[in-house]
């Protein structure tokens, strides 16, 4: 009997715990992750109205004590009839591209050189790669308006060089938006390649050089193949947030640098539209799934067995 | 294949590292310029320090920088408690009901883009004003909650990672011994998941003092984090104070790192030598 | 121990030490163990022999508490603990991996469990130090795990698990991290501990060698079932299965059927040895059962001359000597194509062995071959 109860206590006091244990990130992430979430959704859904918040409410007590939805589609209808706002989602997928195949060109022959470096220097310069990752952001992003300005030392050297008579527009143009983009996601893009190439298996490029395979072509034969995923996987964590960034054209682009991150930014805060920043939000979220998915199923990959 | 590198990796490593830290060093130099116009060497009167004393008589950068000091140190604290928490739920309870969901909800901060994470906490907080009547206003509690929610993904990322290399029977050893499972997590799993941990705070923190566009979206007046004013003050061109703070925070990450660095080395000879005792004690 | 069980008094004395009754453990729909139903008696070393996912490992986690039985109960010392957790049973285990705390030093780990049933500190270290002796470590108190070398991690593993003085000691594998020289050495050391300590030990094996020496009665298990409880010669040398006869040591198995059954002896046609098997005991079986001859390689003769007898005698060439040092083992193919194995000791130096491609006799007892069913 008295191990029956001790039995029924001890089985309560562990379900508590590991509910505790479930429960308590768990509701902290749907109160303040999915709630939010739906809240947007709803928003998206709703008219302008001149109030705090500046909204109209889609679930309504009607007059005859019926609960009544108003869905509103009409955000969604203008976001994609408005050029402008079908350009910024062009334009911003354009350019995450861009920056994305930059950042693996140049990325790629970094990581290898950083993998196939001897002993101590590999991991003083694996540290190096990962060094401006804890440095703010905002102030690497800053830097450059201070390189790219009229009288800054890139027009400096330009000039010097005599490739350029006078000093020219970097700043504010799509150009610095590129650099910006390469240069602050680069070792998102390192990283990754690094660890793929670092675990690739030296033997088969000598098993390779012993069929007579030679050096170049063994890269394109062993080499590039066996390390796909470090490179869909560096593309996508480079790719995702380049989408949807909003500091690096705010601070390097020009007024013409449509970008969707900047968009949502200045329709919430300058026109205080916030039905149509909800949506072009919802939007942006669903192009990027896609590409998350992607990812999810890339990080899955690697972690099976081979 | 291990005789050095070709002429084409290495070069493109010389030039990826220039491109890495030319812009950091370049900031560092013209911190120490005298001429305001960031751009022109005034070579009379440089070195200087004169804008790092202008930055430290500078109250509202102080107060700005000690705003964003307490935000992250209460966010990546949060953080991370929350992010222990989830990392066992997903690596000790292989099976509960809507673990897909908690497994999805944990990492997509982190692949969010900030302006979407931003709109959406500031909804909610502003629904939530008008259901409950709080928060009563957006500042520092707002700005904390919401640097816990996506710092909470990356700290379960670095904890969960190192949660699954523990033995599982080190623990079923302990409680084979006598340990409550409670106690068990104490004297075992803890320790063994300090270092994670450990880092898992630096990591939260940094990206919290960091944090500009979410900060924005939920933080109201009165209430201005450093990256913020860094930002209002860059969005109007260079400042040289600017130069001196970026130079002060590369200084402080620097010698971290170089702390952590130096420690990993050591522990690692450590090994090394204790795995010798070990292979001469039979 | 702080036991909650000694409330509840052993209900019947007749009651073996350890009862495993009717233990079925299920996951999802993989049945891990079926139905077990096993007795242990009090100071014995018993052997859980398997291959990997026979469910050994299962059964020995119910019996430390990691795992809860599906059906079935669990009796230790007389007191039901099927449901009782691993921090409150008087059973402690060595992990295969031996599971040795690495941040604490070999003094800590050793002294863990005895902290946890709150024996004060001075106490604890006076038990440590006695234990650690025992397992011939002394001076080793301070150091690390990861300065031991692996055969001073099991005896720190052992010290651990022993120095409580569980009822019970489960051991996972104890010997399979050692290198054959060390393993060897350490098997004889456990047997003396064992004895010295009168610990009921449970051992879970996948090597048979270590089963044979280890254990005083041993459990072959396959497919989540217990096939064969007995000593390790009443398990060599009477197994009561095919599986059983092939899993311990190697065996010639030959399918026959059974011609004369009589009490004194009988008769089975063997189609692959091409004669009538004579076995000197009868198996009071159905006539004309379908069976199985197990003959032993050791247990068969060769000769180059036809032998006296005329009965269990074949003749083929050999086709395969490998030397192994303390024997030598022979491959012999019948002339109807039927391989035979056969493992002679080699006793004399001299002696003048056969090779390849010799035609033989082989020949056996009455009494080597055993009869199990098909």
């Amino acid at each position: 009997m008295w191990n029956a109860i001790q039995a029924i206590r001890r089985r309560l006091t562990t379900q508590v715990g590991r509910k505790a244990v479930i429960g308590i990130p768990y509701g902290w992430l749907l109160i303040f992750f999915l709630v939010p979430f739906l809240i947007v959704l709803k928003i998206s859904f709703s008219n302008v109205v001149l109030a705090m918040p500046p909204v109209e409410p889609i679930l309504t007590w009607g007059r005859d004590q019926v609960l009544q939805i108003r869905v509103n589609l009409s955000n969604y209808t203008f976001v994609f009839g408005d050029r402008l706002y079908v350009a910024a989602f062009v334009n911003s997928l354009r350019v995450a591209a861009v920056s994305t195949l930059l950042a693996l060109l140049i990325g790629y022959p970094m990581a290898y050189g950083i993998a196939r470096a001897q002993g101590a220097w590999r991991n003083i310069l694996f540290l190096l790669v990962s060094l401006p990752f804890f440095t703010s952001f905002l102030l690497r992003v800053y830097a450059w308006i201070g390189l790219l300005g009229r009288g800054g030392p890139v027009n400096a050297i330009l000039m010097h060089l005599g490739l350029i008579q006078e000093p020219i527009q970097l700043l504010q143009t799509d150009f610095a938006v590129y650099l910006g983009m390469v240069y602050s996601y680069l070792p998102f893009m390192v990283l990754p390649l690094y660890s793929a190439i670092e675990k690739l298996d030296l033997t088969l490029l000598e098993a390779a050089a012993d069929l007579g395979c030679r050096p170049s072509k063994a890269f394109f034969a062993v080499t590039l193949p066996l390390t796909r995923e470090g490179i869909l996987a560096g593309c996508l964590l480079v790719f995702i947030p380049a989408v949807g960034e909003y500091v690096i054209p705010a601070l390097l682009g020009g007024p013409d640098t449509l970008m969707i991150g900047r968009v949502v930014w200045d329709e919430f805060f300058a026109n205080r539209d916030w039905p149509v920043a909800s949506a072009l939000a919802i939007v942006l979220l669903l192009i990027l799934s896609v590409f998350v998915l992607l990812l999810q199923k890339v990080q899955a990959g690697e972690e099976e067995p081979s | 294949m291990r005789t050095g590198q070709s002429r084409f990796v290495r070069f493109m490593l010389v030039a990826g590292f220039a491109f890495l830290y030319l812009p950091i060093i370049s900031m560092i130099i013209y911190s120490f310029n005298a001429s305001r116009l960031v751009t022109v060497w005034d070579a009379a009167h440089s070195p200087t320090l004169a804008w790092y004393v202008e930055l430290f008589s500078n109250d509202e950068i102080l107060e700005a920088a000690q705003l964003s000091f307490r935000v992250a140190a209460i966010s990546a604290t949060g953080a991370v408690m929350l992010a222990t928490l989830a990392a066992f739920a997903l690596v000790r309870y292989r099976r509960f009901r809507a673990r897909a969901l908690f497994g999805l909800l944990v990492t997509a901060p982190m692949v969010l883009p900030e302006v979407i994470t931003g709109l959406s906490l500031l909804l909610l907080f502003v629904a939530l004003t008008q259901w409950i009547g709080w928060p009563a206003g957006r500042g520092a509690t707002t700005i904390t909650i919401a640097h816990v929610t996506f710092c909470l993904a990356y700290a379960v990322v670095v904890i969960q990672a190192r949660l699954a290399t523990v033995d599982r029977s080190l623990e079923e050893a302990a409680m084979d011994l006598g340990a409550r499972p409670w106690k068990v997590f104490w004297v075992i799993t803890l320790p063994l998941i300090l270092p994670a941990i450990a880092s898992a705070w630096m990591l939260s923190f940094i990206l919290s003092w960091d944090d500009i566009v979410i900060t924005s979206f939920v933080s109201g007046p009165g209430s201005t984090t450093l990256p913020q004013l860094v930002f209002s003050k860059v969005r109007l061109g260079v400042s040289p104070d600017i130069n001196a703070l970026a130079t002060l925070l590369v200084g402080v990450v620097s010698v971290c790192v170089a702390i952590a660095g130096t420690v990993m080395m050591r522990t690692e000879r450590r090994r090394a030598r204790d795995a010798q005792i070990a292979m001469g004690a039979h | 121990m702080t036991q909650q069980m000694t409330e509840t008094k052993p209900s019947h004395s007749e009651m073996p030490y350890v009862r495993i009754d009717h233990v079925t453990k299920r996951f999802g729909s993989f049945e891990a163990v079926n139905q077990v139903s096993l007795d242990i008696e009090k100071g014995e070393i018993f052997c859980l022999l398997g291959g990997s996912g026979c469910g050994k490992t299962t059964l020995l986690r119910m019996l430390a508490g990691f795992e809860e039985p599906t059906e079935g109960a669990i009796y230790i010392d007389g007191v039901d603990v099927t449901s009782v957790p691993p921090y409150e049973r008087p059973v402690n285990m060595m992990f295969q991996s031996y599971a040795l705390f690495p941040h604490m030093t070999v003094a800590q780990n050793v002294a863990f469990g005895l902290r946890q049933d709150g024996v004060s500190k001075s106490d604890a270290l006076l038990k440590v130090r006695e234990m650690l002796a025992m397992v011939q470590l002394e001076g080793y108190e301070s150091r690390k795990p990861h300065q031991l070398s692996g055969g001073q991690r099991q005896r720190v593993a052992l010290a651990r698990a022993l120095v409580k003085r569980p009822k019970l000691l489960l051991l996972d594998e104890p010997l399979g991290a050692l290198d054959k020289k060390l393993r060897e050495r350490t098997q004889f050391e456990l047997v003396n501990l064992q004895e010295k300590l009168g610990v009921t030990f449970v051992i879970v094996t996948h090597d048979q060698e270590e089963a044979m020496t280890l254990a005083s009665r041993l459990g072959v298990m396959q497919s989540g079932k217990i096939l064969q409880v007995g000593s390790p010669t009443d398990i060599y040398e009477f197994p009561n299965s095919r599986y059983v006869a092939d899993f311990i040591g190697s065996v010639n198995l030959f399918d026959g059927q059974l011609t004369v059954d009589e009490p004194d002896h009988c008769l089975i046609h063997c189609e692959a040895l091409g004669l009538e098997v004579h076995i000197d005991h009868g198996v009071s079986s159905a006539p004309d059962a379908l069976v199985t001859v197990a003959l032993r390689p050791e247990k068969i003769r060769l000769s180059r001359e036809q032998p006296a007898q005329v009965e269990n005698c074949v003749q083929g060439w050999v086709t395969g000597v490998a030397y192994l040092g303390d024997s030598t083992r022979f491959l012999i193919q019948l002339d109807n194509g039927t391989q035979v194995q056969v493992t002679r000791p080699n006793i004399d130096r001299h002696d003048e062995h056969l090779a390849a491609d010799e035609r033989v006799w082989a020949f056996w007892e009455g009494n080597s071959p055993v009869v199990v069913a098909r």
